[in-house]
């Protein structure tokens, strides 16, 4: 499948990853965001940008563990859990998040 | 990164992964790379071992520009994320490709039981110490 941005195609696997990583805009983000029925906010914003961030330093998505820290650390204790990041992203952080954020699918869904 | 819940039970056993190849040119290296990582969703005891050529992996300032393959030595920074705390290099093997402790990348993990304190994940043994290390496991996979 492929994305419509602007007039430009972004090419995205069968499962809507986007499959070239340097493609990825903001908009683009919101547009994937609004495919998977996901309204982008600020909560949202900042897990995106988390692992957009940790992929470009390690090459590779967070454990779920350093995700829910981080979240902990940015947005209080009280959302740092896994239920809250599913409140965000009903199919699950590391599918859904991932794939806003322009990452690959990752690997570690077993 | 997985959606699965993270529930304990079952056995926990010793796993090693033995890396001997260069991290480039085959497919070794990156494989077992993924391989761990999957692996680590399922909380055993996992061990890394870095011979002979495998120690190239950990050699820092990589850089694939020139060869169109994916840089994927970041990566093994991560391992302490997925609570892969234990990298063993062999310390012939190093010296014999003319490298030294120095030339490798910096791996650090957080110790849960120690007030998250960071500490380095590689340690380096010699042959024999390495053996010891096998034979201590209960199941060695070879890259």
């Amino acid at each position: 499948m492929a994305y419509e941005l602007d007039g430009a195609t972004i090419e995205a696997d069968e499962e809507g990853y986007i499959t070239d990583l340097g493609a990825w805009t903001p908009e683009l983000a919101g547009l994937i965001a609004k495919d998977e029925n996901i309204e982008m906010d600020d909560e949202r914003w900042e897990v995106v940008n988390f692992l957009r961030d940790y992929y470009e330093e390690y090459q590779i998505a967070p454990a779920v563990r350093v995700l829910i820290k981080a979240v902990k650390k940015s947005m209080g204790k009280e959302k740092g859990n896994n239920k809250y990041l599913y409140t965000l992203f009903p199919y699950g952080p590391a599918k859904q998040a991932c794939k806003i954020a322009g990452l690959p699918k990752p690997t570690g869904c077993v | 990164m997985n959606d699965m819940p993270e529930d304990g039970g079952g056995v926990v056993k010793k796993f090693l992964y033995v890396n001997r190849k260069a991290p480039y040119g085959t497919i070794y290296a990156q494989e077992s790379l993924e391989v761990v990582l999957i692996g680590a969703a399922f909380e055993q005891d996992v061990s890394l071992a870095f011979l002979d050529d495998g120690v190239f992996q950990l050699v820092k300032g990589q850089n694939t520009d020139d060869i169109g393959v994916k840089n994927f030595s970041p990566t093994y920074r991560a391992l302490g994320d997925f609570e892969v705390t234990k990298l063993f290099v062999e310390k012939e093997s190093l010296a014999e490709r003319g490298l030294t402790e120095d030339d490798l990348m910096e791996i650090m993990y957080e110790d849960e039981d120690d007030d998250w304190e960071e500490k380095p994940s590689i340690t380096f043994v010699n042959k024999s110490e390495l053996a010891a290390i096998m034979a201590d496991q209960d199941v060695i996979l070879s890259f």
